[in-house]
């Protein structure tokens, strides 16, 4: 099942064109890697998917729902973690937690169950009463992605989630996602520009001033474009590196 | 998509807040310390420089601090109206407030369920103030205290969704202390909640003019008259407009399609 279509979608903050008929799709049990440099147009697209605001040309469908048409059904169908941390730092994480699924219609007692559920897949459910203040910024994003996963999304949507964080946090992150994909067939989109955190079976998606200069299958890309690492392929397509 | 879950989301929306209240004790403090101040100092001073004549809903005179009782639980809701938004253009800027936004309900009624949380801790102030009033022996009738709660919670909104508009019109933090000064002193200073209609217009009809027709004078009148068991109809019908037109103003400034946002971009990249 295709989880995210994007469709010939373009946006610009008055004159400035952030995104320039961007297509691509995500299915279940893909991890789409979206990959590109800082002002490529990640967090224009990132808002866009989560409605922040609408695109005046183009489409974008969550599980088969025009966000447009029926964002509530689509919207249903998302979660996310996006950059900067979004947790309410003086309520505790199972406070956190229960906002969250009540703002998605999810009674206390399913919430609870969910929330230990969560919590104790990424370890974490130890800390359930602890301020989050109190977190050191790994153990916040893996409350973000037990947030994110509470009401049983189809489309996981990072948005660098692993930036500032350690070494450890990052691979126990990274690892963690991989798993999602791999065995609940989870589909998500992972904004990054750290191309260390690639699998070698992710798609990838190069986006470069507001338009996707590649995308595909990673050992595809590498072979179509002659080089020999994500690196190597980055630079090729948002520096000129190669050509 | 049904009742429950638009129960549930403005449950979990209000009691947020209210946590959030509860474990903020220094905003709670200084909620109640600007008013007080006025109260016990500002009005002490003012006592004797300035003559309340009788005029309704009093039946008799009445001490300057008696007067200005209602105008400074206008004082807290409008404050309270300004740092709810306040904390909606910092959630925006810092996330939450994206978060709020994705969730699968209605955008007018994410705003609407902000608006009533803020309002309902607006309301705790206003009647921790009354209390601390109380104790200083500036009293109204009881069943006043029971009036009163209708006129809070309209005037309450009307201040809330004039912040929420606000917040939808600034996109930076920096921004919002100028409009701060630009919105709470002219409305506050233009306003009833210091002197009598009649007293301004001793000194200025323009400016009689604008605390006239100031929603915020007019809220101000509600909870004035409501606590001496009185409707003041033409401060309900000022305040309900001004509610219903601030929270439509707001509601298009945060439309994914029409809002301001779409047009001064959400920062990033």
């Amino acid at each position: 099942m295709i989880a995210l279509t994007v469709d010939k979608l373009s946006f610009a903050y008055g004159s400035k064109q952030a995104l320039d008929n961007v297509s691509f799709s995500v299915a279940s049990g893909e991890c789409a890697i979206l990959l590109g440099p800082n002002g490529a147009g990640k967090s224009t697209l990132f808002s866009l998917i989560t409605r922040l605001y609408d695109s005046r040309e183009g489409q974008i469908a969550l599980c088969g729902f025009n966000l447009k048409q029926h964002s509530r059904q689509a919207l249903a169908k998302l979660g996310v973690v996006f950059q900067q941390t979004t947790l309410d730092p003086d309520l505790s994480v199972t406070q956190n937690l229960r906002y969250h699924a009540a703002l998605h219609g999810i009674g206390s007692k399913a919430a609870d169950i969910r929330i230990q559920d969560e919590l104790e897949r990424l370890n974490m459910f130890e800390r359930r009463h602890e301020k989050v203040r109190q977190l050191n910024g790994g153990h916040k994003r893996r409350v973000e992605i037990a947030r994110a996963l509470l009401h049983k999304p189809s489309l996981l949507l990072l948005d660098e989630p692993t930036v500032g964080l350690d070494m450890p946090s990052r691979e126990a992150i990274v690892s963690h996602v991989h798993d999602l994909v791999r065995h609940q067939q989870l589909a998500v989109l992972w904004a990054t520009h750290l191309i260390d955190e690639i699998a070698a079976d992710d798609s990838v998606i190069l986006l470069h001033r507001g338009k996707i200069q590649a995308q595909g299958q990673l050992p595809a890309l590498l072979a179509n474009s002659g080089c020999d690492n994500v690196e190597h392929l980055f630079k090729h397509y948002t520096q000129g590196v190669g050509r | 998509m049904n009742l429950l879950h638009y129960g549930l989301a403005m449950r979990g929306i209000v009691g947020r807040e209210l946590l959030r209240f509860l474990h903020q004790r220094e905003r709670f403090v200084s909620a109640l310390v600007r008013p007080l101040v006025w109260l016990f100092v500002f009005a002490a001073g003012f006592r004797a420089a300035l003559g309340i004549a009788i005029s309704p809903p009093y039946e008799t005179y009445i001490l300057y601090e008696v007067y200005i009782t209602p105008g400074l639980i206008g004082m807290i809701q409008l404050f309270n109206g300004m740092q709810s938004s306040l904390s909606m253009v910092y959630d925006r800027e810092m996330g939450s407030m994206r978060m709020l936004m994705v969730c699968p309900l209605p955008r007018w009624f994410l705003l609407i369920s902000k608006l009533i949380a803020g309002t309902a801790v607006s309301i705790l102030q206003a009647y921790a103030f009354l209390g601390i009033a109380w104790l200083y022996d500036i009293r109204a009738p009881l069943m006043g205290y029971v009036w009163i709660l209708p006129a809070l919670l309209l005037s309450g909104l009307m201040l809330g969704a004039l912040g929420l508009l606000l917040s939808s019109l600034i996109r930076q933090l920096e921004n919002f202390a100028g409009v701060m000064n630009f919105v709470i002193f002219p409305v506050f200073f233009m306003s009833t909640a210091l002197y009598p209609l009649w007293k301004i217009k001793e000194s200025s009809e323009w400016l009689y003019w604008l605390a006239q027709y100031n929603p915020f004078s007019q809220a101000v009148e509600l909870i004035r008259f409501a606590l001496y068991q009185q409707f003041n109809q033409f401060g309900f019908l000022t305040t309900a407009i001004a509610f219903v037109l601030f929270m439509s103003l707001a509601i298009l400034g945060y439309n994914p399609s029409r809002g301001m946002m779409v047009r001064k971009g959400g920062g990033g990249e």
